[in-house]
């Protein structure tokens, strides 16, 4: 059959590979402006769909019944999964998808492993050998560390940092058992059993990792575990000389480093000092509040300051969604506008649970991404600002958190909605509430909202 | 392929990556995210690679679940992006 023969023809395959990336690379770059950003998505599936086929049509590739239940199976999970999840649940969700990725990589350098042994009897050639040790090491760490990320956001395991003694120690000693597995391995011992001893010693070290981390924290995380993956995905690749493999994964290993060191940035923290440091050990001491009073204030008095002012701009925080509160928040600026208010949001990078996690909240309210600013942004135009709505967010303003914040102290007048006076995920009192010019109202911050909506209609 | 021209790729696609990826406004990092994490899905092909000469029951089950790991990983990680990015209007 000639069109069966040239469909089955490894450079035609290649040349697929190749459109595939291409289309990676373009949908990547299409996600940089909201305008194009779906359509942008959607090559990149393309992208696979194609590659995905492309690998089908290689002479070698069988059981396609088998390959039919895994994707069977996995279309059945995933599909229902990302219909259903809320997008306030999108931090855990990305993580958990990010962990199968990483396991997915775990299992099959493993079986690789084991195939080699089995059909030659000795170990893999170096070449193909080490990507599939390195494959094994970060894949495992990368499936432990992203369940036990969702674990925390889901909060099935507590949010606050959870550290062993000596925990360092441990760390190194976990890193040292899997890297000396895989040296001797690489030496030239076969043994599975030192293969499986690798996964085990990465997976703990993936626990590990994470566990001490707190939720302030996570976005990093994640981010991190993504570059992870995608970097054991190229690992793979070039075990199993595949050129799509290697770029797809390359291309998210270094996305993904970008954003982690771009949060870290915003963080004011280092990637070396988040890895050393453990992570989420913020140490700056926590103020002493006992002198100092916070002004409450009622709705009624929020809505006279908001109706009155020229310009407001909302600053939210995790808070608010966890309230689901933005779709009443846009409510309130729209009410706001059609009095002639100027209202603009001021976005934190690290606002919510994962960089742009706020934005996407937002949209999700039909907030026009025009009125979204960004921390530098927004930040010199404060000093003008008459009023700032701080909604449910409280490091992110906290002038003592050690990192770049938004400058809402710096506005005439300041009003926090929170539900109560403790302190942010970072542990830290915020010197913010006891300002002369802030006014706190507490309560669920939903229904704080919805109440000075009421009142604004009733002006 | 050669180990070299391996090399050459990686270091190539990782310098595509930070190019490409540099240029992402805040707005768009939560997307951007989730869509790179739904590429390296792509580790499905390793699955597909290796099953048809895999031998013996645990090495092809544990293949299977790789698949069903890495068809999660792609049909999930694309669908969420798409319902995060269906969101991003401008104001008529």
């Amino acid at each position: 059959m000639v069109t069966a023969s040239f469909l089955t023809d490894p450079d035609f395959i290649r040349v697929l590979y190749i459109a595939a990336f291409a289309c990676f690379i373009i949908g990547l770059r299409l996600l940089n402006h909201p305008r194009t950003a779906r359509k942008g998505n959607m090559i990149a599936a393309v992208g696979m769909a194609i590659a995905v086929v492309a690998t089908l049509l290689w002479d070698f590739v069988g059981d396609y019944w088998l390959i039919a239940v895994g994707i069977a199976i996995g279309t059945a999970v995933g599909i229902p999964a990302a219909r259903s999840v809320k997008m306030t649940a999108m931090p855990q969700m990305v993580a958990l998808f990010n962990g199968v990725g990483g396991g997915a990589v775990a299992l099959i350098s493993f079986v690789e492993y084991r195939e080699a042994l089995e059909h030659t009897g000795a170990n893999p050639e170096l070449e193909q050998l080490i990507p599939i040790l390195v494959a094994a090491i970060v894949g495992s760490i990368s499936f432990w560390g992203s369940n036990i990320a969702f674990g925390k956001l889901q909060e099935i395991i507590p949010g606050r940092p959870i550290q062993l003694p000596g925990q360092q120690f441990i760390n190194i000693g976990l890193l040292v058992v899997a890297l000396g597995s895989a040296v001797a391995i690489a030496a030239g011992t076969e043994s599975e059993l030192l293969f499986l001893l690798i996964l085990v010693s990465a997976a703990v070290l993936g626990n590990m990792f994470v566990l001490p981390i707190g939720g302030a924290d996570m976005p990093v995380v994640i981010s991190l575990l993504n570059a992870f993956t995608g970097l054991s995905a190229a690992a793979a690749g070039m075990a199993l000389d595949n050129v799509a493999l290697i770029v797809g994964g390359m291309l998210v290993g270094a996305s993904g480093s970008i954003l982690t060191r771009l949060m870290a940035e915003a963080m004011n923290r280092s990637i070396a000092n988040i890895m050393v440091g453990g992570f989420g050990g913020v140490t700056v001491a926590a103020g002493d509040a006992g002198d100092k009073t916070a002004r409450s204030t009622d709705a009624a008095s929020v809505a006279m300051q908001l109706a009155y002012a020229r310009k407001v701009v909302v600053t939210p925080g995790y808070g608010l969604a966890v309230a689901q509160a933005q779709h009443t928040v846009r409510e309130l600026a729209d009410e706001l506008e059609k009095r002639g208010v100027e209202v603009s949001y001021a976005i934190h990078p690290v606002a919510g649970r994962m960089p742009g996690h706020m934005n996407v909240l937002l949209a999700e309210a039909d907030v026009p991404y025009e009125q979204l600013k960004e921390m530098d942004d927004v930040n010199p135009e404060l000093p003008q600002t008459d009023v700032a709505l701080v909604i449910g967010a409280n490091d992110t303003v906290n002038p003592d958190a050690g990192m770049p914040i938004i400058d809402v102290n710096k506005a005439g007048q300041v009003v926090v909605l929170k539900r109560s006076m403790n302190t942010g995920f970072a542990g830290i009192d915020n010197p913010l509430f006891y300002n002369e010019n802030t006014a706190l109202l507490f309560g669920d911050a939903k229904e704080s909202v919805a109440a000075v909506l009421a009142e604004v209609k009733d002006l | 392929m050669d180990l070299l021209t391996e090399l050459t790729i990686l270091v190539l696609a990782a310098f595509v990556g930070f190019e490409v990826i540099s240029k992402v406004p805040n707005t768009l990092h939560t997307p951007l995210m989730s869509a790179t994490n739904a590429i390296h899905g792509i580790v499905l092909l390793g699955g597909l690679l290796l099953i048809g000469e895999a031998t013996g029951f645990l090495d092809e089950f544990l293949l299977v679940i790789a698949i069903a790991f890495g068809t999660i990983n792609i049909v999930g990680g694309f669908l969420v992006t798409d319902r995060m990015l269906e969101m991003f209007k401008r104001r008529d």
